[in-house]
C-alpha cells in the first residue's frame, strides 16, 4: 500500500456519496466514449454536442429517447427488486419478450371487444412474463439450481419462440417473404403523444410500477424480507422469513414488470409481433445495467433508465448525423457497467493517513467485525 | 457393414466437434471456481477470443497465430476480472456480467468489418496416428476432427491430474475451500485466485478462437451465442471435476446432434432451443442427484477473501 497511508473499509456509506460516485462512472464512460469518437476521426466534443442538440434539444429526438427508456424502466425496476434478494434475473430479455407474445397471442386471437383489448394484453404480457421466471425461481428455491444460467438460457428459448412463431403459426397472411406476424386491429395499439413513437400509457405505467416497487421495498413486510434476504441470508433464515413464498413473488413481480415492458414494444411501437432482435434490441440486459447503476433502487431506476435510454436513442443519431457505427452505444454500455464496478471501492474503502510507526495491518486493510458493515 | 454402428459412431463424431468449445471453456470455469472465483465473464472472453483470433489468422494467413491471439486476448480479458472480482473485491457477478457486456459491444464495433468473410485459412482435420486405421471408428472418428478437440481431451487429462495429485492442485483448491486456512498456510491467496482466473480467460478464449477458426471459420456478431454460458452450467453439472467435464460435454453434444435427427419434424427455430433446454434440464438433474445441495461445489465459491474477516 502507499506509504503512510491505509485503506479502512468504510461503516456505512451515505446516498450522496453513492450517486457522486454513480454519477462518477458514467462521466468516465462518457469520456472513454469520446476517446472510441476520436479514435473513428470525429471531434469528440462536437460529436457529443450533435447528440444532445438531436436528442435532448429536439423535440422529436427527445421522443425517440423516452420511448427507449420506456421498456428499461419497466425491465429495470423489476430487476432492483431481484437484486435486492440477490436474485440475480438475468433473464429480463426472454421475460420482455414472452410478454410481447402473449399480448399479440391476445391481439390476434383473442377476438375480445376494442375497449377490453389493450387491458387483457397487458394482463397476458404480464402473467406470461412472470410465468417465464417462475420456473428459475422455482428451480432455485426448490433444489438451488442456479438462477443466472436458468434466467439467461430462457432467453435463448424466448429468442427462438418468437422466430419459430412468425415463420410458423402466427406467420402474417398479408405478408409474404416476411416474416411477422399480422398487423394488429387499431384498437390494440396503444395511443401515442402526436406523431411521435412516445406510447404514454406504457410510460404511465413505468413510473406507477417504480414507485410500487419503492413501496413494497420500504413500507411493507414483503419488502423488508426481501432486502433481509440480499444483506443477510443467514439472519432471514433466522428470522423466519418464508424464502419459498418470498422469492417466488418477488420473481413474478420482477419477470412480470419485464413482460408489461414486451407488452408496450408491440401495443406502443411496432403493432405486430416482429423479430426478436427489432423487438427488443437488448433491453432486457440494458435493463440489468439500469438497476445496477441505480444501486437497486427503483425510483432511481427511472433515472438510470433515462440515460441509458439516451445511449441507446444516441446510436441511431451517431450513424445518420455522425457517420459513426452504432455499434458504439453496445461498447458505452459495457463501459458503464464497469466503471461503476471501479468506482466501488472508492464506495467501501477510505485512504486514511496514518501517523509514522503506528501499528499496520497485515495487508493494510483494517478488519472490521462482521457485524458492522 | 451394421448401420447402428455407423450411426453410433457418427454421432459421437459430431458430439465431440460440437462439444470441444463447451470443453475448453468448462476447464477454465472449473479452475476458477476451484479457486473459489465465479466468473459470469466467460462468453464475452469467448467472443473476443474468437475476433481476436479470426482478426490475426486472417491478416497472418496462420491459424495457429490467430489460437494465440484468441488465447492471449481471453486471458487479458480474464486478468481484468480478476482485478475487479479478486484484488479489488468488488461484487464478481456483476464484474463477470460487465465484462460479458463490455466483451459482445467491443467485438461487435471492431468487428462489424468482417462480418460474413470467411476465413482464408482455417484450421484442417488431424488424422491420429494408428488409430485412424481402424475399421469404422478410423475413419468416421479419428480422422475429422480438428486438433484442439483432442487436445481439449488432453488438457482435461492434465487438469485433473494437476487439480488432484499435485502441490499446485492443492494448493488451488484449499483456497477454493477455505481460504484462511490456506492464508494461515502461508499460501497467496489472492495470487493464486488472480492466476487461475486469468488461466479460466485463456481457456475461454481458446473455447471462443475454436468456434471463429476452426467450427465456422468466420466472424459473426455474438456468434458464441450462449455458449459461455453453458460451459458455466456445465461446470457445475460436471461437479468441478476435469474428467467429468469431459463426459459432460461429450453428453450434451451427443443430445444436441440427436436433436438434429429430428429435423423433419420440428421446425429449425425448435430445434435450436435444444442446447439451452439440456442446460436446464441439466442443471436440474445435477440438483436432484445430489438432493438439492450444491454439493461438491467448493466451500467458498463466490466469496471474496479479505484477510481477517473470520
Amino acid at each position: 500500500m502507499i506509504a503512510g497511508f491505509r485503506l479502512e473499509q468504510r461503516g456505512s456509506i451515505g446516498p450522496l456519496r453513492t450517486w457522486a460516485l454513480s454519477l462518477g462512472a458514467i462521466v468516465v464512460a462518457m469520456v472513454l466514449t469520446g476517446v472510441l469518437f476520436a479514435a473513428f476521426g470525429v471531434a469528440p466534443l462536437a460529436a457529443f454536442a450533435t447528440l444532445v442538440d438531436r436528442t435532448i434539444l429536439d423535440a422529436r429526438g427527445l421522443s425517440e429517447v423516452v420511448r427507449r427508456a420506456i421498456p428499461l424502466m419497466l425491465a429495470g425496476v423489476g430487476l432492483t427488486l431481484a437484486f435486492r434478494a440477490r436474485f440475480w434475473n438475468i433473464g429480463a430479455e426472454g421475460q420482455l419478450l414472452i410478454g410481447g407474445v402473449a399480448a399479440s397471442g391476445v391481439a390476434l386471437f383473442s377476438g375480445l371487444p376494442g375497449p377490453l383489448l389493450l387491458p387483457a394484453m397487458f394482463l397476458a404480457g404480464f402473467a406470461a412474463g412472470a410465468a417465464w421466471g417462475l420456473g428459475p425461481a422455482l428451480l432455485k428455491v426448490r433444489l438451488g439450481v442456479n438462477e443466472i444460467i436458468t434466467t439467461l438460457m430462457l432467453n435463448y428459448v424466448a429468442i427462438y419462440l418468437v422466430r419459430w412463431l412468425i415463420n410458423g403459426p402466427w406467420k402474417g397472411r398479408s405478408l409474404s417473404g416476411f416474416a411477422y406476424s399480422d398487423v394488429f386491429e387499431p384498437a390494440a395499439w396503444l395511443p401515442t403523444i402526436g406523431t411521435t413513437r412516445l406510447h404514454w400509457p406504457t410510460l404511465t405505467l413505468a413510473i406507477a410500477a417504480a414507485v410500487f416497487v419503492a413501496w413494497l421495498l420500504t413500507k411493507t413486510r414483503f419488502g423488508f424480507e426481501v432486502r433481509m434476504m440480499g444483506e443477510s441470508p443467514d439472519a432471514a433464515r433466522y428470522a423466519g422469513v418464508d424464502s419459498f413464498r418470498t422469492t417466488l413473488v418477488l420473481v413474478l413481480v420482477s419477470a412480470g414488470a419485464a413482460g408489461l415492458a414486451g407488452v408496450g414494444e408491440v401495443a406502443g411501437i411496432h403493432h405486430r409481433l416482429v423479430d426478436p432482435a427489432s423487438l427488443s434490441v437488448g433491453y432486457g440486459y440494458t435493463a440489468i445495467i439500469v438497476a445496477l447503476l441505480a444501486r437497486r433502487d427503483p425510483l432511481a431506476a427511472l433515472v438510470t433508465a433515462a440515460f441509458l435510454g439516451w445511449v441507446a436513442a444516441s446510436g441511431d443519431v451517431m450513424q445518420v448525423a455522425l457517420r459513426l457505427p452504432s455499434q458504439i452505444t453496445g461498447v458505452t454500455q459495457g463501459l458503464v457497467l464497469l466503471c461503476i464496478i471501479g468506482v466501488e471501492p472508492f464506495l467501501r474503502y477510505r485512504l486514511v493517513r496514518v501517523p509514522r510507526n503506528a501499528g499496520n495491518g497485515p495487508d493494510g486493510v483494517r478488519p472490521v467485525p462482521k457485524g458492522v458493515q | 457393414m451394421d448401420v447402428g454402428a455407423v450411426f453410433v459412431v457418427t454421432t459421437l463424431a459430431r458430439a465431440l466437434a460440437f462439444s470441444t468449445p463447451l470443453l475448453w471453456a468448462a476447464l477454465g470455469e472449473i479452475v476458477a471456481e476451484r479457486a473459489g472465483v465465479v466468473n459470469l465473464g466467460v462468453e464475452g472472453m469467448m467472443i473476443v477470443g474468437a475476433l481476436a483470433g479470426f482478426v490475426v489468422a486472417q491478416s497472418s494467413g496462420d491459424p495457429w497465430l490467430g489460437l494465440a491471439a484468441a488465447a492471449a486476448t481471453g486471458a487479458v480479458a480474464g486478468a481484468l476480472h480478476a482485478f475487479f472480482a479478486v484484488i479489488v473485491r468488488a461484487d464478481m457477478y456483476v464484474s463477470g456480467l460487465a465484462l460479458t457486456i463490455f466483451g459482445l459491444g467491443l467485438s461487435g464495433l471492431i468487428g462489424r468489418g468482417w462480418v460474413g468473410r470467411p476465413l482464408d485459412r482455417s484450421m484442417e482435420f488431424v488424422s491420429l496416428p494408428l488409430l485412424s486405421q481402424l475399421p469404422l471408428v478410423g475413419p468416421r472418428l479419428f480422422q475429422g476432427q480438428y486438433l484442439l478437440t483432442w487436445l481439449g481431451l488432453l488438457a482435461a487429462l492434465m487438469l485433473w491430474f494437476v487439480l488432484h495429485h499435485t502441490r499446485l492442485g492443492l494448493v488451488t483448491r484449499t483456497v477454493g475451500e477455505n481460504p484462511a486456512a490456506a492464508d494461515a498456510a502461508g499460501v497467496r491467496v489472492v495470487q493464486v485466485r488472480f492466476f487461475a482466473v486469468v488461466f479460466g480467460g485463456l481457456m475461454a478464449g481458446v473455447a471462443g478462437g475454436f468456434l471463429s477458426l476452426a467450427y465456422r471459420p468466420s466472424w459473426g456478431q455474438g456468434m458464441t451465442n450462449g455458449l459461455g454460458w453453458i460451459a458455466l452450467a456445465m461446470a457445475i453439472f460436471a461437479l468441478w471435476d476435469p474428467l467429468r467435464a469431459v463426459l459432460a460435454a461429450l453428453l450434451f453434444g451427443t443430445f444436441f446432434t440427436l436433436s438434429f435427427s429430428l429435423q423433419d419434424r420440428f421446425a429449425p427455430q425448435l430445434l435450436t432451443m435444444m442446447p439451452y433446454l439440456f442446460t436446464i434440464l441439466a442443471l436440474t438433474l445435477t440438483a436432484f442427484r445430489k438432493g438439492g445441495r450444491a454439493f461438491g461445489a467448493p466451500e467458498a465459491l463466490g466469496q471474496p477473501y479479505t484477510r481477517g474477516e473470520r
